[in-house]
């Protein structure tokens, strides 16, 4: 018995090993002073001196930043509508399109609303990748903001329709504010899809535009730079932080059960 | 009662239809322009040819189907893309396996930490996942130069590691693992221990505790690991196009490829559709099995 479940603990923290060491190496390296993502041979800050003085990579960082953040605000109003309407009412459609966005590979949203957007004669920049960006969040948002509804006591609700408040006042002054961690919480997952977006954010951003995870890609194409490497220390780190506030705010969101 | 009814009705609208609306017009239509592209010629320019021709006729046909399904090589590449899959999903399942059965053997208090240290790395950005496999597969890193030391001694050629079938193999695996543990730590998490302890009082060894009574058990959750590895795997393109060598092209490469390079939509929309079509008949069919499996469960 003993010897089976010290097989078991070498086994997977040769999995856990699995899972970090790739991302301790890109971390480490972006602090390492040779161009080779090699071997170690000295700290140095200079490739985030670098990151910071190069224009094309800024120009990306603020564009990431303003689609993700237009996309989760979007997105978590009309994902939150949706939550709340596959809560309460029985419905055909809204499940089936709320629900594919997730289930189908990715590509397959990306290519048809290039398709869409191309003849339409609508011009592939920050505007078309907001717009789809809403598209695959709106699903995240209401699987998150129905879970923490499911969680919650109707009959406050209903205890505010008794008393007079009209629909509208019972969600504004009952409802919100009791799912509002959850509301949060999907409205930082939105953020994250969007800034980590790379498939969707490749056929819908037009030859002009870019963002983060593109100028990435078009970046380790050519070569690989420690430069790479510090702006991904940075795009980990502010996603850490984004999930660790928002599992805070709803703490089913990490688990396997949502 | 009329008079709550209609509130009643119109605030369903409301709520709903705009989000309804949204995907509507973002979602369904492109999915359906899509399909739509599929029947239709390719334009001299790239694009689509005008949907009704110049003699004033609707210009539908299944060329682009012909094409698919006489020319070999898109059979190949299918072929080929099924068998990444595969390999991916079966080699997650053995490294899934150990790491969720030490989280749901965990304390209970322990457990949650374990399972969000499977999930962490998945949060970070899918591109830098990729990127640290070419830093460790890199032709200077420490790996590459150890294998070919080896392989030198053994008087054999160096062998690049990037660029290779191993290098998206080891990528694909590495990026879908947390999707095979989820389900499976779900699953076994639930099992009833006396079971086990049942099996060894009646003399049952650890290998046929493990083989007769939890594998059987858990099947459910290998069934839904696999179906969430397989079909995004299936229809993968940034891996093999950052990994892997002109030979690992696969159908998520194929399509990008019809799109925005060759500009032939309607057979890049006829891919898409055999892929869609092959994601979703295999998600059904790992449905099907999993709930047979689960009710035969219930049963036993």
């Amino acid at each position: 018995m003993r010897r089976r479940s010290a097989w078991l603990w070498l086994a997977a923290l040769a999995g856990y090993a699995f899972l970090y060491l790739p991302l301790a190496i890109v971390v480490v390296y972006s602090f390492n002073d040779s161009r080779l993502n090699a071997e170690w041979v000295g700290f140095t800050l200079d490739w985030y001196r670098k990151l910071f003085a190069n224009d094309e990579m800024l120009t990306a960082a603020g564009n990431s930043l303003l689609i993700g953040l237009v996309a989760s605000l979007v997105s978590t109003v009309l994902g939150t509508m949706a939550g709340v309407a596959l809560h309460r009412y029985r419905l055909r459609l809204l499940p089936v399109l709320v629900l594919t966005p997730i289930a189908i590979p990715e590509i397959l949203m990306g290519v048809s609303l290039l398709i869409f957007f191309v003849l339409l004669n609508f011009t592939l920049g920050l505007l078309s990748v907001m717009l789809a960006h809403i598209a695959f969040c709106i699903g995240f948002v209401a699987i998150v903001v129905r879970s923490r509804l499911a969680g919650m006591d109707e009959s406050l609700t209903e205890a505010a329709r008794d008393c007079g408040a009209t629909p509208w006042e019972a969600f504004r002054y009952v409802t919100l504010p009791l799912i509002m961690p959850g509301v949060i919480a999907g409205a930082l997952m939105a953020f994250t899809l969007s800034i980590d977006d790379f498939v969707i954010t490749f056929f819908t951003a037009g030859a002009g535009t870019t963002t983060l995870p593109l100028q990435i890609y078009s970046m380790i194409k050519i070569a690989v730079t420690p430069e790479v490497n510090a702006v991904s220390t940075l795009l980990m780190l502010l996603t850490l932080v984004l999930i660790v506030i928002a599992s805070k705010l709803s703490p089913t969101l990490l688990r396997s059960d949502e | 009662m009329a008079g709550t009814r209609v509130p009643e009705r119109l605030g369903k609208w409301l709520v709903s239809g705009p989000p309804l609306a949204y995907l509507l017009v973002f979602f369904a239509v492109p999915t359906l322009i899509m399909v739509l592209a599929s029947f239709r010629t390719p334009g001299e320019f790239g694009g689509l040819a005008p949907l009704v021709g110049e003699d004033g006729r609707l210009d539908l046909n299944l060329e682009s189907y012909t094409r698919f399904f006489t020319d070999s090589i898109y059979a190949e590449i299918f072929v080929k893309s099924l068998w990444y899959a595969l390999l991916t999903t079966l080699l997650c399942l053995a490294l899934a396996y150990p790491l969720a059965a030490l989280i749901a053997n965990s304390p209970k208090k322990y457990r949650d930490l374990l399972l969000l240290l499977v999930i962490l790395p998945f949060w970070s950005n899918f591109l830098i996942r990729v990127y640290a496999w070419m830093i460790i597969l890199g032709p200077q890193a420490a790996l590459a130069r150890g294998v070919n030391g080896v392989l030198g001694a053994f008087g054999h050629e160096p062998v690049p590691l990037l660029f290779s079938w191993f290098a998206v193999l080891v990528c694909l695996v590495y990026v879908h693992l947390p999707f095979m543990v989820l389900p499976l730590y779900a699953n076994l998490e639930k099992h009833d221990r006396t079971l086990l302890d049942a099996a060894q009082d009646l003399g049952a060894n650890a290998w046929q505790r493990f083989w007769r009574i939890t594998f059987p058990l858990s099947l459910p959750g290998v069934y839904a690991g696999a179906a969430l590895v397989f079909i995004p795997a299936l229809g993968i393109f940034a891996i093999p196009d950052i990994l892997g060598g002109p030979e690992d092209s696969l159908i998520g490469n194929v399509i990008k490829q019809q799109f925005l390079e060759t500009r032939d939509w309607p057979f890049g929309s006829v891919l898409s559709i055999v892929l869609t079509v092959m994601a979703l008949g295999l998600a059904g069919f790992a449905a099907w099995v999993g709930r047979r499996g689960s009710a035969r469960a219930a049963r036993a």
